[in-house]
């Protein structure tokens, strides 16, 4: 468990649920990012401007952090291209045909004590788990 | 009701599309701050990061318990403020809230977050972290990205 870092995931979490917090009070929604990218590819004028916002945001945090934290913003790819591909088109089909991902139902849903969100929670979680495993362990196509 | 010029009604009106305007203006600013915390949130807890991603869901491997703590943070910051929100009548900006309806759990939602489920597995990426990296142009992402907003389209043409 070297990688273990519970200071700053807590810290960065309380971040994200600050964010959901400051959406519903201040615009009445929901932050769920695979509703706001969905809503900002089919909605028209206001319904797509805050989420355009929301986005902009997003990516201001990327290109302010190392500025403001003085340190690189990590990624390390954990898969080929072609699974790359076919992730983003499970992900982006699944979380709309699912209404919601990781954020929606899981930092949302589950504070509104929405059963839907628990089940779909528990669903993604459940399946990524297994994904993983079968991909590392059973398959080992990828390491 | 008030009997009214019509130059006074014409003034409320006027007064009614600035407000309106104020307000879209308000919420663009809402969704902006709240984006940037959203996104230095996904940046500080390291869940922008694959690696660090599967290192949680490879429970078999090298495990990385640190995504519980993310989970745990956010929730615990909603939880303690969602109801409390919910008590008033509408937001600050808008003149309600927008809340999912649905309250069923149905095949749709489970076969969708089981799809998910097995997205996040396969990449390490889901749309926070995917649409927050973007920015960093790094190339994984940039694919990542592109192929999730053609399953998004994929999905709202089947819809229709």
């Amino acid at each position: 468990m070297e990688n273990f870092t519970p200071f700053s995931s807590l810290i960065g979490g309380a971040l994200i649920g600050l964010s959901a917090v400051l959406m519903l009070l201040g615009s009445g929604r929901i932050a769920g990012i695979s509703g706001i990218v969905g809503g900002a590819l089919k909605g028209q004028g206001k319904e797509r401007q805050w989420r355009l916002f929301f986005l902009g945001g997003l990516a201001l945090a990327a290109l302010t952090y190392p500025a403001i934290f003085g340190a690189p913003i990590e990624i390390v790819a954990q898969s080929t291209p072609l699974l790359t591909a076919l992730a983003g088109l499970l992900v982006g089909f699944g979380t709309r045909l699912g209404s919601g991902c990781t954020s929606g139902h899981g930092i949302c849903g589950l504070a509104r004590f929405s059963k839907r969100s628990f089940a779909a929670t528990a669903t993604f979680m459940l399946f990524g788990f297994v994904a993983v495993f079968l991909l590392r362990h059973v398959l080992e196509v990828q390491s | 009701m008030k009997p009214q010029t019509q130059a006074q009604a014409q003034a409320e009106a006027q007064d009614s599309t600035a407000n309106a305007r104020q307000f879209d203006m308000a919420n663009a600013l809402t969704a902006l701050g709240a984006g940037l915390l959203f996104g230095l949130g996904l940046i500080v807890s390291g869940m922008i990061n694959p690696s660090k991603v599967i290192g949680f869901l490879d429970l078999a491997g090298n495990w990385d318990p640190s995504l519980i703590f993310v989970m745990g943070g956010g929730v615990t910051v909603t939880l303690c403020t969602f109801w409390l929100v919910l008590r008033r009548e509408r937001p600050l900006f808008d003149k309600q809230f927008y809340l999912p309806s649905k309250a069923d759990i149905d095949t749709r939602l489970i076969s969708g977050a089981a799809l998910f489920g097995v997205g996040w597995g396969i990449a390490g990426l889901c749309p926070g972290p995917a649409m927050t990296g973007l920015a960093t142009l790094d190339p994984t992402v940039v694919l990542f990205v592109g192929s999730m907003v053609i399953g998004m389209v994929l999905q709202q043409l089947l819809d229709e």
